[in-house]
């Protein structure tokens, strides 16, 4: 288990005060979280609690007020070229999956690896049935997102991200939109990931996964990291009334 | 009905609807390439692009078609000395006013298709370009492989729309001597008013030849192209 408190200016990822605004509220507050490489890391909080936000300031998609971000020891470029290499190297899974709707599969996947790194069609092809395999959905191929399940579609969205061969992937909350019967599909593919030490931060509510892959949890309230703990301590012994209380709300259901 | 044998033979009128079927072609294949480009400065994230976007659409847009056409030929051929023929050929004057005209009818109608598509590019989710943003595509690929081809898909009727305005719109070419379909219904009611109606319903008819396809094409593509979300 490794200690959160040193890693500050060595990890793979690493938030320094990091503030963010949307108007007047104050959604992310003085955040320092970093991550060595191969560590996962699980983000839970009640809804409002500004964890979304966090997972898509580490890739831009939300842009910061202040504090600073780096990846590998760079700091995030603000625009342009460099954002979008750097984008490339973060894999990110929506809530609401977003694959490219008039794309097939395949070419959801192959899209990054051809147009981003300029791979040959051939060499993209191969790696992204590869990678469809590893997922369980090879025999959707050649079919249209809108065909396939939620729990397919999601795991085609990890293998989109994948193909990029990412340093670090971002999930946010990626089984919030799923039937139950589908939740486990998805969070398979994700703890096979984290035993392949693949560098993950996970904002979810699947205690199950938090339990059997995170490292670390870390709990947010009101835009505040609360408390950060490892996985059985944290959901067995949490040491704030704030997570006590969050904890009782959604263990007691 | 010697008027409408006179149609074909002596005023050859099918001659003038080729010519309005060129003029609308032309000028639709130009109109979707510049409105294209403005609807792109349109959702570009560069406030300058935006603003010039935003100003041609509205200016050219507010203008009255005969007003861009007759400048085309007044303006910008006698004043300003912009030809777009060769001087010394036979035909020049005819050459030189067509692709004025197809000028005209391009730029105008470029405002309704930039308009059509930026119509189309609200119907992408926005998750569909964050999607893209993270994998690394830049701003203009991200356009270019997800968000365009899929708004062009939802901007389907109202491209249609354009489409068939521009077909009857292109009677307007008629105002600096482009021999188009209403150019030689003037001169043939001019000649026989006696069958002032026929003449009036030869090319009505004409008319509806051309635009009733395009409504039916569109619907068609429209369906068969949705995006299934």
């Amino acid at each position: 288990m490794s200690d959160s408190g040193t890693l500050t200016k060595t990890g793979l990822v690493a938030l320094t005060d990091v503030n963010k605004h949307f108007g007047e509220l104050h959604v992310l507050k003085d955040i320092n979280l970093s991550l060595a490489k191969g560590e996962v890391v699980v983000v839970i909080g009640p809804s409002g609690s500004g964890k979304s936000t966090l997972c898509r300031a580490i890739n831009r998609l939300e842009p910061i007020d202040s504090g600073t971000i780096t990846l590998d020891g760079q700091p995030l470029p603000s625009e342009g070229k460099a954002l979008a290499r750097l984008r490339a190297d973060v894999g990110m899974v929506f809530q609401s999956f977003n694959l490219f709707a008039h794309k097939t599969i395949l070419q959801n996947v192959t899209l990054g690896p051809s147009k981003v790194r300029g791979q040959s069609k051939s060499v993209a092809e191969e790696k992204a049935r590869g990678l469809l395999e590893r997922v369980g959905v090879t025999a959707q191929a050649d079919k249209y997102p809108a065909q396939l399940s939620g729990g397919q579609q999601q795991r085609v969205a990890i293998a989109r991200a994948l193909a990029m061969d990412p340093k670090v992937m971002l999930f946010d909350e990626p089984t919030s939109a799923l039937d139950p019967e589908m939740i486990k599909e998805v969070l398979d593919v994700m703890v096979d990931l984290a035993r392949q030490s693949m560098t993950m931060i996970v904002v979810t509510h699947e205690m199950g996964f938090a339990r059997r892959a995170a490292n670390r949890v870390v709990f947010m309230a009101d835009g505040q990291i609360v408390e950060e703990a490892e996985p059985e301590r944290f959901f067995t012994d949490p040491q704030t009334k704030r997570a006590q209380d969050f904890l009782s709300k959604i263990l007691t259901h | 009905m010697d008027v409408i044998s006179e149609f074909f033979s002596e005023y050859d009128g099918l001659q003038a609807f080729r010519t309005t079927i060129y003029l609308t072609l032309l000028s639709a294949v130009f109109a979707l390439l510049i409105g294209t480009v403005v609807a792109v400065m349109r959702v570009s994230p560069v406030r300058v692009l935006q603003i010039l976007g935003a100003a041609y659409v509205n200016i050219v847009r507010s203008t009255p078609l005969t007003l861009v056409i007759v400048f085309c030929n007044l303006g910008l051929f006698l004043q300003l000395g912009l030809s777009l023929a060769n001087k010394d050929s036979n035909t020049f004057i005819v050459d030189n006013n067509f692709r004025l005209a197809v000028l005209g009818l391009s730029v105008y109608h470029a405002s309704f298709v930039a308009e059509a598509i930026r119509s189309g590019v609200n119907t992408v989710p926005l998750g569909q370009a964050e999607a893209a943003r993270a994998i690394g595509l830049p701003f203009l690929k991200t356009l270019r492989y997800v968000v365009l081809p899929q708004a062009f898909r939802g901007a389907i009727t109202p491209l249609g729309n354009v489409l068939i305005a521009l077909t009857k719109n292109s009677t307007v070419a008629s105002v600096i001597g482009v021999t188009e379909a209403s150019a030689v219904m003037k001169v043939m009611m001019e000649d026989r008013p006696d069958v002032l109606f026929i003449v009036f319903g030869i090319f009505a008819i004409g008319f509806v030849i051309l635009t009733l396809p395009i409504g039916i094409l569109f619907t068609s593509m429209s369906k068969r192209l949705a995006v299934k979300r």
